[in-house]
């Protein structure tokens, strides 16, 4: 939020002219008829994507020669926005001409490029580029028709973020990287979640099989884990500093036991370690007395100052024992 | 020609509404509660404002009738104050509302849920109202309030508040409604029905935006929203709006007096509309007309989606809403269409058409004209009309809607 966003962004003022010339005036709306595509002895295919009832559909036609694999003609059909036909239209455009197997590589980001005015400008604003996906989309799925394949087999990584096309793998490596914390910075980092946001959290536009939320807190549990594993690991080989809190402690009560208990029983007392508290300079060491050593003279002077000198000669010079 | 049908959204302020706020920005500017004569001249104007509001609702002199900043503040103000007053001390702790309230009531009362309120959101009939037996079911001895909106801003229908009232009263809960769209386009007479808070706003009714009002029936607590100086008897502080108060009295006396004349002759017009419309095949509109403020269309064209609607319809100088959008970042089907049980493949198509006052028969004749222009070009453009279909393995699998 800054002053740009007090008032409201007018939608339809975001889009290029490519896109109200388009919505205006598709080219390629229309049909292709079985006797149109057998007059040319090709092979007709249509396919269906989104639905009413999701708020926007598609409908693909292509006609294929079926000796070369080229896409003579294309045609659709769209129940949606502006963006949406615009985005079908420009999809139909894509497709003449290529063979099937060039067409599948068109993605959304093709589409919507091909709406811009210039290379710089975006052609919708961010919550409307999920329109150009169900391009995307619909001609995989033509795709899979004529190739007698599932459509999910031309996509080689799992797609989190549709509008973006920002997979699994890419986001949970630069939360890794850059130990990110929050959804917000992911989306400056990747651009992710960035558009529709229906891959942030469930309850948007579309379900999605993964969502921003998880992948973050898995990946940062998963750091967590990989952290926890290094410090285990530190502190098996003995390097205290690096210890988990709970080694920490396994760590001093075993030097107490070791160089300081037995004396402190001689005497009729005892101790007990209460906490551990890290900063960068200290590691603070809070004990407790027991029986005969709770208000003993030297319990504030040469027993503490014996107890704290083996810690640190065993331990970690960092260390200050405080009795509470 | 340029028709706006909108008016459910905001309304052209009345020329004459412009007319008498005209003195009090340069004029008479003092501050009303000033002693010298620079704030008091303002006090005529502002009473006479007060009297305009009163009978216009019909309100009695033990009501008081608040002026505010917008429904928004007034909606706000009753269900903040009404949590902090019986529910805080534990004397309460439930709220009864509808799924069709306008976001101010239902985002508030999303907020108080967070604060461990019990919030009930009734679900509407096929007509899109809440029935009043539904309410008496759900109210227990621990609820603090029934909020139920007069007239939905979607949908028109108009809700029986009479009814609900008179049950809120046997049970002793307190009752709020959000009139933002019943007072200035139907009669509300506060002495026939009985209802505890009542949030209303000038803008919809051709006063200007920026005022709006809250009626508290005989002058019951209600804790102030806004601290401050003692404004309006204590109840809401900020220098009162001198200009807009003078306004929206203008503006209710406007809309008000002989408002049966003026509902006869906004409804003839709407039902003109309404019934050139519903000439197009596979439409349909939302709730019994005579049950429906006489100004408001919720219309579903099946096969047009309601932004692409928009669009043709901003293209031939029409401006009209729709409460669903396309592949927008809040994607949503008509909530209110969803509620009344639509068929969820209709509830991305509805566009709803509000008139005014203003609004004409030439007017009314360019957009049946030009609407059924726009429903032919994108029917003819649709997937749902086309006549191929796909290839054995092409359909598209139903989506699932969420909301």
């Amino acid at each position: 939020m800054a002053k740009n966003d007090l008032l409201g962004a007018s939608l339809w003022d975001a889009y290029s002219n490519k896109v109200t010339t388009l919505m205006n005036n598709p080219k390629h709306q229309g049909e292709i008829t079985e006797e149109e595509a057998a007059a040319h002895s090709n092979r007709l295919i249509v396919a269906d994507f989104g639905a009413e009832s999701c708020g926007d559909a598609v409908r693909l036609y292509w006609e294929v020669d079926p000796k070369t694999d080229v896409i003579v003609n294309s045609k659709f059909k769209s129940f949606g926005c502006g963006t949406a036909i615009a985005s079908s239209d420009v999809m139909t455009e894509l497709c003449i001409g290529k063979t099937v197997q060039e067409a599948v590589k068109i993605t959304n980001i093709d589409v919507e490029f091909a709406l811009r005015d210039n290379p710089d400008t975006p052609a919708v604003p961010p919550q409307k580029m999920h329109c150009s996906v169900m391009a995307y989309d619909v001609i995989k799925k033509a795709a899979g028709l004529y190739m007698g394949v599932d459509s999910e087999s031309f996509e080689e990584e799992i797609i989190v973020c549709e509008c973006a096309r920002v997979s699994l793998k890419t986001l949970q490596e630069v939360i890794k990287l850059n130990d990110l914390t929050t959804i917000e910075q992911i989306t400056d980092y990747t651009k992710a979640g960035g558009f529709c946001k229906s891959c942030i959290r469930p309850g948007g536009h579309e379900k999605r099989e993964y969502y921003l939320v998880d992948i973050l807190r898995d990946t940062r549990r998963e750091m967590d884990e990989e952290k926890m594993r290094a410090a285990a690991d530190a502190g098996a080989k003995g390097n205290f500093e690096s210890m988990t809190l709970v080694q920490q402690i396994k760590a001093i009560d075993a030097q107490i036991d070791e160089s300081v208990r037995q004396f402190l029983i001689m005497d009729g007392g005892d101790m007990e370690v209460i906490d551990v508290k890290s900063s960068d300079d200290y590691i603070d060491v809070y004990i407790r007395y027991l029986g005969a050593c709770n208000g003993c003279a030297s319990s504030a002077t040469g027993t503490l100052y014996a107890i704290e000198s083996t810690l640190k000669e065993k331990l970690s010079k960092k260390i200050r024992v405080l009795p509470i | 020609m340029k028709v706006y049908l909108d008016n459910n959204a905001t309304t052209m302020v009345d020329p004459q509404v412009v007319e008498v706020m005209q003195p009090f920005f340069s004029e008479i500017y003092g501050n009303p509660n000033s002693l010298h004569k620079f704030g008091t001249a303002s006090h005529p104007a502002i009473s006479k404002a007060i009297d305009q509001m009163y009978k216009a609702l019909n309100a009695s002199e033990s009501d008081d009738i608040i002026f505010t900043s917008c429904a928004t503040e007034s909606n706000n103000w009753v269900l903040k104050s009404i949590f902090s007053d019986y529910i805080v001390n534990g004397e309460k702790n439930h709220i009864i509302t509808t799924e069709v309230e306008h976001p101010s009531v239902l985002a508030t009362c999303r907020a108080l849920e967070n604060e461990g309120v019990k919030v009930t959101y009734l679900p509407v009939n096929s007509e899109g109202v809440v029935e009043p037996h539904v309410v008496r079911s759900f109210i227990t001895d621990k609820t603090a309030l029934v909020s139920v909106m007069w007239a939905s801003n979607e949908t028109g229908m108009i809700f029986p508040i009479k009814e609900i009232g008179e049950i809120c009263k046997e049970k002793g809960v307190l009752f709020h409604s959000d009139g933002v769209q019943a007072v200035g386009k139907i009669p509300v007479d506060l002495q026939d029905v009985h209802v505890d808070f009542v949030s209303m706003s000038a803008h919809k009714f051709h006063g200007p935006k920026g005022v709006g009002a809250l009626y508290i029936r005989n002058s019951q607590p209600l804790s102030p929203l806004l601290n401050g100086g003692e404004h309006m008897g204590g109840r809401r502080s900020g220098t009162l709006n001198v200009p807009y108060i003078v306004a929206m009295g203008k503006a209710i006396e406007l809309a008000t007096t002989d408002i049966e004349e003026k509902m006869a002759s906004i409804r003839a017009k709407r039902d003109r509309l309404e019934d050139a419309l519903l000439e197009l095949s596979d439409t349909f509109v939302v709730g019994d007309r005579e049950h429906r403020t006489p100004n408001t269309i919720l219309i579903s064209i099946r096969g047009v989606e309601g932004e692409g609607m928009l669009w043709d319809l901003n293209n031939g100088q029409i401006g009209a809403s729709t409460g669903s959008a396309c592949a927008s970042e809040d994607l949503q089907a008509n909530t209110v269409m969803l509620a009344i049980g639509a068929d969820s493949e209709l509830a991305h198509t509805g566009i709803r058409l509000s008139l005014s006052r203003f609004t004409t028969d030439s007017e009314i004749d360019y957009t049946i004209a030009h609407f059924k222009k726009a429903v032919a070009r994108l029917r003819a453009i649709s997937s749902s009309f086309a006549k191929v279909q796909p290839t054995l393995g092409g359909e598209s699998k139903a989506c699932e809607l969420h909301h």
